[in-house]
């Protein structure tokens, strides 16, 4: 196990809430560590030039710091430096691959391939993109377990598939999808393949050259750093075939009154002033995570889920959702009779955070019969003294409500 | 805590257990639908009126504690009034859930005045308020507190 006291004290909200603040709600968004407070600050405070074009030696210093980010996050995922593309985040990342590679690329009659456990970020693009292309969207169904059934998958898997979009990590079951083998699957059939990492890259090794995806989508607050910034991995060929994204300055190389040649990648997809404070806090983000380790991190929470899973169901009146075997530190739940609205209400009088909501996927939440549920998501910061707050607080919850 | 004990008064959470005219209405004279996308409260809304008088209001649907309660409570109130009634007490509740004061007239719409410090669960409980509003009207399109 870390050791949770020391890594709280680089937590600034720690102090500015309470020592005993119990956040348990990573999976929306991280809280910041002070290093990465600091490094958004310096860039503003002592080096804020523009990038790329600045003949001076603060420019020269953000230039410097903004590419060394792009570095770290190559490094993280075993990517090539020209592979990786700074955007706002996971959205933005997959919305570039729908309007730059699947507009160009797609046909009517062509199947897009997604599960039913996406976030609203893998569905709506490409609902929007078959509208547009003609293409069909199909979908790996899960089952009770949360897991995705892939026994049908030659039915799914076929010459018509042109695009295989998954998430890697459910952010309301936490499954940890099969991506490798998925990924293995498109290629049988040729089909190019997107991998959403949001809740993956934070919480365990990544590594794109291993899984040979085509494109990875992620996001910097969910691990640490800036809302703002995110990154979409592709591979480099791929991306040298696709047009541009958004047109500006900085994604070109000449350019006439009448026409233009694009910079070369990734810069062909980062039009305009970047978001460079937020891109340098990441790099910072991955500086802090390195130095604990990211294996040590999952270790870690695994800890923690496994407690908190245990505890939770001793809880008569305590349903859980999902039960795969591979998981996060995810664990989606209701109370019986009680909405999960009311119950996030009454945790917070006990200063504990956790998500209530359908969690951006009301698919699933469709499909398993709820309008909403409750969320506990882990991380680094989080001790199994949480789970016992948490469980204490769901307890004294049941019996407020009555129910 | 206050706050807290403010939102969830007995009484809410009386109507949440057990709400009052929890049902369909087989001979609605008028019926609407509302949505919270926030949050995912649905409710329907069931109007049995004759000149002018409500004689029958009841309502199905799911949501939280404060949205349940809320439609409860306005059913036991509008029942048996005139339109022009209903509306002075739509108009009364509005202002309650808006400003957080209440006087003595306005009776058990007063607990829902501790709503009003928690900006989040004011949707909750305006949604079938606004359903009733709209029903009465006759505007029968999906109503949606955003």
């Amino acid at each position: 196990m870390l050791e949770v006291k020391n890594i709280r004290e680089d937590f600034p909200i720690f102090t500015e809430r309470a020592d005993n603040f119990v956040y348990l709600d990573s999976s929306a968004t991280t809280l910041k560590p002070q290093t990465v407070i600091d490094a958004v600050a310096d860039y503003y405070s002592k080096y804020s030039a523009n990038v790329h074009r600045s003949i001076y030696s603060i420019g020269e210093k953000a230039t410097a710091e903004y590419e060394g980010s792009r570095k770290k996050v190559a490094d993280l995922i075993n990517a090539d430096y020209h592979s990786v593309i700074f955007t706002r985040g996971t959205t933005e990342s997959i919305n570039l691959v729908a309007y730059a590679w699947a507009r160009k690329n797609l046909k009517p009659g062509d199947e897009i391939l997604l599960t039913e456990m996406e976030h609203h970020s893998n569905i709506i693009p490409w609902q929007i993109c078959s509208q547009e292309t003609g293409a069909v969207l199909k979908h790996i169904p899960f089952d009770e377990n949360g897991e995705l059934e892939l026994s049908q998958h030659e039915k799914l898997f076929t010459d018509k598939t042109k695009l295989v979009a998954i998430i890697h990590q459910s952010n309301v079951f936490g499954t940890i999808n099969p991506v490798k083998d998925i990924i293995e699957m498109a290629k049988g059939v040729g089909a190019v393949t997107l991998i959403d990492a949001a809740q993956s890259v934070p919480h365990q090794k990544v590594d794109v050259q291993d899984l040979d995806c085509d494109f990875l989508a992620f996001s910097g607050h969910k691990m640490l750093g800036p809302t703002g910034v995110g990154v979409l991995y592709g591979k480099p060929e791929i991306l040298e075939e696709m047009p541009p994204f958004m047109g500006g300055g900085e994604m070109i190389r000449t350019v006439s009154l009448n026409e233009s040649t694009w910079n070369e990648i990734p810069w062909k997809f980062e039009a305009g002033t970047p978001n460079i404070a937020q891109a340098i806090g990441l790099g910072s983000a991955i500086d802090y995570i390195n130095e604990i380790g990211l294996d040590k991190i999952h270790e870690h929470e695994q800890d923690i889920l496994t407690y908190a899973l245990e505890k939770m169901q001793k809880i008569p009146e305590v349903n859980i959702y999902g039960s795969a075997d591979e998981r996060g530190a995810v664990v989606s739940f209701n109370l019986d009779n009680i909405h999960p609205h009311d119950l996030s209400q009454l945790l917070d009088n006990d200063d504990i955070a956790i998500r209530a909501g359908h969690h951006c996927a009301q698919p699933i939440m469709k499909k398993l019969g709820v309008s909403a549920t409750g969320r506990a998501s882990f991380y680094l910061y989080n001790s199994k003294e949480d789970v016992d707050r948490l469980c204490e607080s769901l307890v004294k919850t049941v019996k407020f409500m009555g129910s | 805590m206050d706050d807290l004990k403010d939102l969830y008064q007995q009484m809410i959470l009386d109507h949440n257990q057990n709400p009052q005219n929890f049902r369909e209405m087989e001979n609605a004279t008028s019926k609407a639908e509302g949505h919270n996308p926030l949050c995912g409260d649905e409710l329907t809304l069931f109007l049995h009126v004759e000149n002018e008088m409500i004689t029958d209001v009841s309502f199905l649907g799911s949501g939280c504690a404060i949205s349940k309660a809320s439609a409860s409570i306005m059913t036991t109130l509008i029942k048996d009034k005139t339109i022009s009634e209903a509306e002075t007490l739509f108009e009364q509740f509005h202002s309650i859930i808006t400003t957080g004061k209440s006087n003595g007239d306005m009776g058990k719409l007063a607990v829902l005045a501790g709503v009003y410090k928690f900006p989040s669960r004011v949707k909750c409980a305006v949604l079938s308020w606004h359903t009733m509003n709209n029903a009465l009207h006759g505007n029968t399109n999906l109503t949606t507190t955003e």
